[in-house]
């Protein structure tokens, strides 16, 4: 006697109902994309609580509020915290997961247990990432780990640093394997690759960075743990090892990890525009071309963050050369989005507002990172407090504005209820003001020669500092907007609707929140994603 | 519970009807295939780094043997070749002599690290010696890690395609073609190692 159940399918239907099935195994793409979005959220308040510790200390010169190696330690957490559990699991993992099978016409993932198990490895890992600060000698040595400071200082918090990291890496793997598979073969028949919406595209390229870098770090760090358990010389000088190795096998992911991190946000923010102004996506061709472009170059530019590593003066040119080309299909897309919104009938929104907020931040972001390209340039800057606003101005004004647009946008999506308006245009204004407040006045510093990762500076710095310790205090308070506006529409929202934007992407052709397996009957097709403007008869 | 039968009936007929998709498990293995050889490809491009650029030290020893490994470069081929067997006697639904050929195979495997744990018992270097001696170790070390599980998996395998109550069988070919995949990408592997480690 044999009965022939799909085991996939029976899985789902035994699965709990309502808030408790965000609490399990869940293979629903969606409710693994707001586990994603809400664990992250979690570990952004925390990662945001040392970020304010850290701005504390600093409002004066000496290091009065916390010890210099608490400082040391803080700040690595909180490095690590924001790059590994919010940024690039919410940007990818939380918005991937609830987006994409709804772009390819899908019904899940391609692989949804392994999207299961990708998630499930980011709640443990997190917990032993803020475990390893209690242990006796918390990492310290920064969100790079550089040897030698990471294999000779206390070393039992900074091996449950690296495994922690190991894990992170190794989900973040699994889900780049299964985006790759769901775009490339899981789209529904009819639907080509050049009609598909942008972010799919966004997602494509990033899970190839994913997938080609991720792997380099998981190396990389299994080495450093060698060195520090088994006493081996890979990247100690003492014994004969090589940081320089170190700094070129880290890069080598951490670099594609900047796109892996802002990728998907140009892909978000490429959704967001078209329908809040009531435009087409200007340039879409280019736009994929400009995606895949970054792709390359992304994987050829790690040494520039090395060019006060000894690198030879033939690397220096090359590294320079690569890097200042991603201006250009970076560039390209930035002038894509203003022909996206010059004309349009645009409707000042929160999502509106972060996305125009990203765009204004990206484009300081992406100066100052031409900048930093040049090698003279980098030389008189690096490990300045420059640094610290360029690469801020791109993950924080970048990526998590758009985290936050597009939160104001799906939220119907998720829940079926509207978010209030008004609240979210108030945090959206204190936290661009808090944002610029905070991390304008670093260019400054840099540029007048204060170190980062120290917890002490010259007094003549301290009238700056003290700005941008008040601007960080408005983006802790703009979190309460935020957090108050979810709450209230979560108990008691006004109804969205189907489809409150009146969108044309895939995910908004089902009811809101979406059925299981996203839709009643068949995948809806989908020829054009942005079809706005057009009259009605044209679009059917 | 017959509303719930119902229901995976419904569920059943729309699987049939409307996710119809080619299988694409292999290309989810092949995309997972890269990212492991990336990390070969680091620990390749750490190791050639020291080596152009880290002098070994006075007094240091790292010479290494050319004949246990030109034998595990062999039995590693062959093991490709009878895995190779195995897949095709399966096809034919010779679930017998695919099991011979895949216990064969494993077996190679085994001896591959008995051959490997000989040869580092016998090498005149430990792991902390010096840098080559602990990337030697480092990188022969994941890969033979790769092989054991390699084995591990075969051996599974070769139990399940057993021809009462097996559960890969030739209409089921994706687990013996997954292992076989896997299997060869190892052998690749070593062979790169082999000659990045031992010849260059």
């Amino acid at each position: 006697m044999t009965i022939s159940i799909d085991p996939q399918k029976s899985d789902k239907s035994l699965q709990p109902k309502g808030w408790l099935r965000y609490f399990s195994f869940s293979l629903d793409h969606k409710v693994i994309g707001v586990q994603y979005l809400v664990c992250g959220f979690l570990f952004y308040l925390i990662g945001g609580t040392l970020a304010s510790a850290i701005r504390i200390e600093l409002a004066s010169p000496m290091s009065d509020f916390m010890p210099r190696d608490v400082y040391n330690q803080v700040l690595t957490l909180h490095g690590t915290i924001m790059i590994f559990l919010w940024i690039v699991p919410v940007v990818n993992g939380a918005f991937g997961n609830y987006l994409i099978p709804f772009y390819v016409g899908a019904r899940d993932m391609a692989f949804p247990r392994l999207n299961a198990v990708a998630f499930w490895l980011i709640p443990p890992s997190g917990l032993m990432l803020v475990a390893s600060y209690f242990v006796e000698g918390a990492a310290q040595a920064g969100w790079t780990a550089y040897p030698p400071l990471s294999i000779t200082t206390p070393q039992s918090g900074q091996i449950i640093w690296i495994m922690s990291v190991l894990l992170l890496g190794g989900s973040s793997i699994f889900g780049g394997i299964n985006f790759i598979a769901t775009i490339i073969k899981l789209r529904r028949p009819g639907l080509k690759l050049m009609q598909l919406p942008m972010y799919c595209w966004a997602m494509l390229g990033t899970s190839l960075l994913v997938v080609l870098s991720t792997p380099v770090l998981a190396g990389t760090l299994i080495l450093l743990s060698f060195d520090i358990i088994a006493n081996t010389g890979f990247f100690n000088p003492v014994l004969g090892g090589n940081v320089v190795v170190y700094q070129h096998l880290f890069w080598f992911y951490s670099h594609p990890a900047v796109y892996i991190m802002v990728l998907p946000a140009f892909g978000l923010v490429s959704e967001i525009l078209p329908v809040h102004a009531r435009k087409p996506l200007f340039g879409y061709t280019t736009m994929v071309f400009s995606i895949m472009g970054i792709v390359v170059l992304g994987l050829v530019v790690w040494a520039h963050h090395m060019f006060t590593s000894g690198t030879p003066p033939w690397m220096r040119l090359f590294f320079t050369i690569a890097t200042a080309f991603i201006a250009v299909p970076t560039g390209i897309k930035f002038f894509n989005w203003v022909a996206t919104l010059w004309g349009g009938k645009i409707s000042i929104n929160s999502a509106m507002l972060f996305s125009c907020g990203f765009i204004i931040n990206f484009v300081f972001g992406g100066i100052t990172g031409v900048a930093l390209a040049q090698v003279p340039f980098d030389i008189h800057v690096h490990d300045t407090y420059f640094v610290v606003a360029h690469f801020h101005y791109i993950v924080y004004g970048g990526t998590v504005f758009i985290i936050f647009s597009s939160i104001y946008h799906w939220f119907p999506k998720v829940t079926g209820k509207m978010l209030n308006e008004k609240l979210g245009i108030l945090h959206f204004i204190i936290t661009f003001i808090g944002f610029n407040l905070c991390f304008a006045p670093q260019h400054w510093l840099g540029l007048n020669g204060m170190p980062r990762r120290v917890a002490e500076y010259d007094p003549q710095f301290q009238f700056v500092n003290q700005i941008s310790s008040l601007g960080a205090l408005l983006m802790a308070i703009s979190t309460i907007p935020f957090l108050i506006n979810i709450f209230l529409s979560m108990t008691n929202g006004k109804i969205s609707g189907d489809n409150p934007w009146d969108a044309l992407t895939p995910e908004w052709l089902t009811s809101s929140p979406p059925p299981v397996e996203n839709w009643k009957g068949e995948a809806p097709l989908v020829e054009e994603p942005y079809g706005y403007g057009k009259k009605l008869s044209e679009q059917n | 519970m017959t509303t719930l039968e119902s229901s995976k009936e419904t569920q059943k007929n729309n699987f049939e009807v409307n996710e119809k998709h080619e299988d694409f498990r292999m290309f989810g293995l092949i995309t997972f295939l890269i990212a492991d050889g990336m990390t070969f490809a680091g620990f390749f491009a750490a190791y050639l780094t020291y080596k152009a650029v880290n002098p070994l030290p006075d007094g240091a020893i790292y010479e290494l043997e050319l004949p246990i490994p030109t034998l595990n470069t062999i039995l590693l081929l062959v093991s490709s070749a009878t895995f190779h067997k195995a897949g095709k006697a399966l096809l034919k639904d010779r679930n017998s002599d695919s099991q011979k050929w895949l216990f064969f195979t494993a077996f190679l495997g085994i001896i591959f690290l008995i051959c490997q744990l000989f040869e580092y018992f016998h090498l005149p270097f430990g792991l902390t010696d010096n840098l080559f001696a602990s990337t030697f170790y480092a990188l022969t070390g994941f890969h033979g890690l790769h092989v054991t599980l390699g084995t591990l998996m075969i051996l599974i395998i070769a139990w399940q395609s057993r021809l009462n109550g097996g559960r890969v069988t030739s209409q089921n070919m994706f687990p013996l073609e997954a292992v076989e995949l896997y299997w060869h990408f190892v052998d690749g592997i070593w062979v790169i190692l082999f000659i990045i480690l031992y010849l260059l």
